[in-house]
């Protein structure tokens, strides 16, 4: 891609111009979480500058511009995710609330003979959630397994679901692998039984546009992080039907209609579910994050990643001994390795020293390690700011890495 | 037997003739390969300092009135790291291991890898070399 304007891009990154270990940045930890661009970081500041005040229930001014922005926020972001409506799009603290939340609204509808499926693909927040549930209620847990080269088994899937099939839970994207899981395909299949699914979108969002209504989704989680806004906040989306059935999961401010020490009437969506003063600066950064990823265009990101990834992998490939963990026909631009004969902790370790930011580690994915026999990968993962010049940085630390280490 | 703070200084002074940090890492991956490995039966579970990026080995022996330390790591830094260790810290008297601080790891410039954060299993192995020498010294007050 020759017209992608990338020298801009990184002019709005501030963080991008700093120097680690005496070297220029190289910052390949994508998928942990993303850079901020200063209209975001402007966003915030704005925010703590000129209308810093609490929100949905002050008369004044300040509170009613706080209100006004963080709810234009909420309606940035059903627009971008094409939900039907407003109150479908939950502010959460991030994708791990968004699923805690649903577990346990469900947690009081399942029963023991209920089966939950969840794929071998998880990130452990999409995994433990589902556990707790199934202890509470004597719901089995069922694993869709994946093959070899990180792809989920769809013919394993066909078997697994059937009447007693409640929930489906996966990710869209694999955060340890990079694999992009077919959702549409894997929902289809879950609504000939009626049971719901929700989407782990997190890794998803900064690279792909989902559109829940032509998904058909009932849940769908991100988290802003990842997508150039601030941590701890996030959104689930929820069809109204299933929010409106699902039982609140905090109680608290905001969340109520009417209180007396005898009873409780709950407020409607989405405050349902917005118990609390919530990160407000953060739900309307989230927006000024979509608005600047949109301004790019998604389209042109995920074909600028798909270079770096074509790229970084044809370049990794040629190191002698180098294995790459997920290899799926459809993946995003995530890199999992490791080099035989050496740790991934150390190989991290090395190229720090030399600027690049890699993760290293099981990648809070533990049962994918133990399929693959492995205590962890080096993952690379790259956003729409990285360069060739950095793929190239990155190759030429992993092999000084390997050459100090073997 | 030199005491512990001696062997310390000893190790600063060897690192003092690195002139950067790569040539204290390849140091460091050299004491890693050299450092003798813990015997396969203390390979366990039982022995086993669990860290979420690398994973530590330690036992420890009571050989005439000294603890002695063999250590093994899966990463080869946290080996090195690991071989420094047990350099300053074995064949010593519990209490003079249970006294002594690691601040030595700071002026060789590897403080990062002790951070408890980093989650490679040494902070754990520290308190482990210290829990033996503190278990070896009830037992022989006894």
């Amino acid at each position: 891609m020759t017209n992608f304007p990338i020298d801009k891009i990184r002019r709005d990154f501030p963080i991008l111009q700093r120097k680690v270990n005496g070297k220029p940045l190289v910052y390949l930890d994508n998928a942990a979480t993303s850079q901020t661009p200063k209209q975001v970081i402007d966003c915030i500041v704005e925010y703590y500058s000129l209308y810093n005040a609490n929100i949905h229930r002050g008369v004044h001014t300040l509170s009613q511009e706080a209100t006004d922005a963080y709810e234009a926020a909420r309606e940035k972001i059903r627009v971008h995710f094409n939900a039907k409506h407003r109150e479908e799009i939950i502010f959460t603290s991030g994708t791990t609330e968004g699923i805690n939340l649903v577990a346990h609204g469900f947690s009081k509808r399942l029963k023991k003979g209920d089966e939950v499926v969840v794929s071998a693909l998880e990130h452990h927040s999409n995994i433990v959630p589902w556990q707790m549930m199934c202890e509470e209620t004597g719901a089995k847990l069922r694993v869709l397994p994946m093959l070899p080269n990180g792809e989920l088994d769809m013919n394993a899937y066909a078997d697994l679901v059937n009447a007693n099939t409640k929930l489906v839970f996966v990710n869209h994207i694999s955060n340890a692998l990079g694999t992009i899981n077919p959702i549409k395909q894997i929902i289809e299949k879950a609504k000939t039984v009626g049971a719901a699914v929700l989407i782990d979108g997190a890794q998803a969002a900064p690279h792909i546009k989902a559109d829940v209504q032509a998904l058909d989704v009932d849940f769908y989680v991100v988290s802003a992080h990842k997508m150039c806004g601030p941590t701890g906040v996030g959104v689930l989306y929820g069809k109204k039907t299933w929010l409106e059935k699902l039982h609140p999961y905090q109680g608290g401010g905001e969340m109520i209609d009417q209180v007396s020490f005898e009873q409780t009437t709950y407020a409607g969506l989405p405050h349902k579910f917005e118990a609390g003063t919530p990160n407000i600066c953060g739900g309307i950064a989230f927006g000024a994050a979509i608005d600047y990823m949109n301004t790019i265009g998604f389209e042109d990101i995920a074909q600028y990643e798909h270079d770096l990834l074509e790229k970084a992998t044809q370049a990794l490939l040629e190191i002698d001994g180098l294995k790459i963990y997920g290899t799926a026909k459809e993946k995003t631009s995530v890199i999992s390795f490791n080099i035989e004969g050496t740790h991934p902790y150390d190989i991290g370790t090395i190229v720090d020293k030399l600027g690049i930011a890699v993760r290293t580690g099981h990648h809070c994915a533990q049962p994918i390690m133990d399929y693959y026999k492995i205590p962890g990968t080096v993952r690379a993962s790259f956003a729409f700011y990285n360069t060739f010049e950095e793929v190239e940085a990155l190759v030429q630390a992993v092999k000084k890495a390997k050459q100090m280490l073997l | 037997m030199n005491t512990i703070k001696e062997i310390q200084e000893e190790i600063v002074d060897e690192f003092s003739m690195f002139d950067d940090w790569m040539q204290r890492y390849e140091y460091m991956i050299e004491l890693g390969k050299s450092l003798p490995l813990i015997e396969e039966q203390y390979k366990t579970d039982d022995y086993k300092i669990k860290g979420c990026q690398s994973q530590v080995w330690v036992h420890a022996d009571f050989q005439e009135g000294k603890v002695v330390f063999t250590a093994d790591s899966d990463a080869i830094i946290t080996k090195g790291i690991i071989a420094l260790l047990v350099r300053s810290f074995s064949h010593q008297k519990s209490e003079d291991i249970i006294a002594a601080d690691t601040k030595f790891i700071d002026e060789i410039g590897l403080k990062e890898h002790l951070s408890p954060t980093r989650a490679n299993g040494l902070v754990s192995m520290i308190k482990q070399l210290k829990m033996y020498a503190i278990a070896y010294q009830a037992k022989a007050n006894n």
